[in-house]
């Protein structure tokens, strides 16, 4: 009982124009996307160098975006009145750097350790919540009088800052690492340290690895604000001498400058990100960019 | 019924075991009463009964992960005492490592029991082939189809040569030829193992084609409702053991027996919904 079953026949010519028209679409809107940013730049920088100039808004309170460009190429040509800018950069840089990794490590150990001890978890558990609900940067006037106006009481302030975020996310993916993949790991012979580094540790990564983007910029807050309550080199206090010298396009010039910085770090924690990831399935929200 | 004591110690022994949880409430559910259950060395047996009838817990008593209330538990002859090396599992859920690589999820078990990697990539390497999957080493769990990430599993659990081999509903998840597939890739790795198989699962069909024997449970609190030899001749090819008289005839008459619990079962989440 044999029955002749062929495919129905496609035209060819009709369905590599509507392939070909598919894979334009996501182009075109790329484009699309890319014009609209850039209008929108334009737009409010534009908008607010006309309101400035024509004291719409007052420019002594709100400077230009041309008078903060002069005053960048002014820090990168002749140098700040503390030094050269990167010099400052690199000060500010190696705070917060230092203090993203300390936090960062201190709040991995922690939250993979009282991840996995329900004991421990339940007994440090208020005290966390107590911490975290401090606003922390108020240590920052404890480091300065403790640790002096040198770089540590900065690189505290910052690890202060990161730690609770990592520790919260690190803690949060050890306990919601799979229970069938540690009980498969179990019965396959892996010892309790192996379930650790084997299950758990990668299993919490995710969730560690997004908050080390989101903490980052907490440990350069922490950084700036640190400089901002005493010190002597850095973008914190280049920003609070400008505000001392009512000179608006000076903050926003640093203000720039930590942006720059702190969008670089981003891309490199993404890349990294990716490469420590490269096992997950594509989500949509990636497809999309 | 099976718990008499015979000459050279059975794989898997059950000896009247009672089991209850005890809820955060207090209240306590009866999940198995007065259970017996033998394995005999190298035999197939499934385990079916009505949904969440308890059938999962017996493979965890065997595990040792669940502890009886009463009766006895005995793997080899001996005890269970903590985790035993000797035994694998193949759990319901996907429990494939997603972040390593097909190479390294069937590598893993001899990895973690301290094989060289050298040794332990090897092994696994054999393993791949012999589940079909060449050409597929690199590959993350999650660019794999589901049957294929079932061969994955059992290379997984194969590579370890379990003496028991446990397995909780492991093709449920499969669509229906998939599954037909798997069943045969199954009783071929068996056959080439001594494993002792205990397959726990709700399809009647499945159980009597992979099985030489077939328990039934009652609705829970479970226990053994009967046990019925399966004489159909091996080697098996699943996809066409179904169509056989004798497989029919045992089918039906096996069914009996499971509809009255499961109608028994039905009746209960019934009851509890309505």
């Amino acid at each position: 009982m044999t029955t002749d079953v062929s495919p129905i026949s496609t035209n060819g010519a009709v369905y590599d124009a509507a392939e070909r028209a598919a894979a334009a679409a996501p182009r075109r809107r790329r484009q699309l996307i890319l014009t609209l940013r850039l209008a929108i730049l334009i737009a409010i920088v534009g908008g607010w160098e006309i309101a400035s100039r024509t004291h719409l808004i007052d420019p002594f309170f709100f400077a230009m975006p041309s008078t903060i460009v002069q005053q960048l190429w002014i820090w990168i040509t002749e140098g700040t009145s503390q030094g050269p800018l990167w010099g400052e950069v690199l000060v500010t840089l190696e705070e917060t750097v230092l203090g993203f990794l300390i936090g960062a490590v201190l709040g991995i150990a922690f939250g993979i350790v009282l991840g996995r001890d329900k004991l421990l978890a339940d007994v440090f558990s208020i005290y966390i919540k107590v911490a975290n609900s401090i606003p922390r940067i108020v240590l920052g006037s404890i480091f300065v009088i403790a640790l002096g106006l040198g770089m540590q009481s900065k690189v505290a302030l910052a690890v202060v800052m990161v730690f609770f975020v990592v520790f919260a996310n690190a803690f949060q993916g050890v306990r919601e690492a799979d229970r069938s993949l540690i009980a498969n790991a179990r019965i396959l012979g892996a010892s309790p340290f192996q379930v650790t580094t084997a299950v758990i540790v990668p299993a919490a990564m995710s969730w560690i690895l997004a908050s080390l983007h989101v903490s980052f910029g907490f440990a350069l807050v922490g950084a700036v604000v640190g400089e901002f309550l005493g010190s002597r080199h850095g973008l914190g206090l280049l920003i609070s001498t400008e505000q001392g010298l009512f000179s608006p396009a000076g903050v926003f010039a640093a203000m720039i400058v930590l942006a720059v910085v702190a969008l670089a770090a981003d891309y490199l924690l993404t890349w990294a990100e990716n490469r420590l990831l490269k096992w997950r399935p594509p989500s949509f929200a990636d497809v999309g960019t | 019924m099976s718990a008499l004591p015979t000459a050279d110690s059975p794989a898997i022994e059950l000896i009247d075991v009672s089991l209850r949880f005890i809820s955060p409430t207090g209240a306590s559910l009866t999940a198995l009463r007065n259970f017996s259950m033998t394995v005999r060395r190298g035999e197939f047996v499934a385990i079916v009964g009505p949904t969440g009838c308890g059938k999962s817990t017996t493979l965890n008593l065997i595990t040792g992960i669940t502890k009886a209330n009463s009766g006895q538990v005995k793997v080899m002859g001996k005890p269970v005492a903590g985790s035993d090396p000797r035994i694998g599992f193949v759990f319901q859920t996907d429990a494939l490592f997603p972040w390593r690589s097909v190479l390294r999820n069937v590598a893993a078990g001899p990895l973690f029991r301290g094989v060289p990697k050298d040794a332990a990539y090897t092994k696994a390497r054999e393993w791949i082939a012999r589940v079909g999957l060449v050409g597929f080493e690199n590959h993350y769990p999650h660019q794999l189809s589901g049957g294929m990430r079932k061969r994955v599993t059992l290379a997984q659990t194969f590579i370890n040569n379990p003496e028991i081999l446990l397995m909780d509903e492991p093709f449920s998840a499969l669509d229906v030829q998939t599954r037909i597939v798997m069943q045969d890739e199954l009783l071929d790795l068996w056959s080439a193992s001594n494993a002792s198989v205990v397959f726990v699962t709700h399809d009647l069909e499945e159980a009597i084609a992979l099985a030489d024997r077939v328990y039934v449970l009652t609705a829970g609190p479970a226990t053994v409702k009967a046990a019925y030899d399966i004489p159909l001749p091996r080697p098996r090819v699943t996809s066409e053991i179904r169509y056989q008289p004798a497989f029919i005839d045992i089918s039906r008459h096996i069914w009996e027996d499971l509809r009255e619990e499961v109608q028994i079962s039905y009746a209960r989440t019934q009851l509890a919904t309505a």
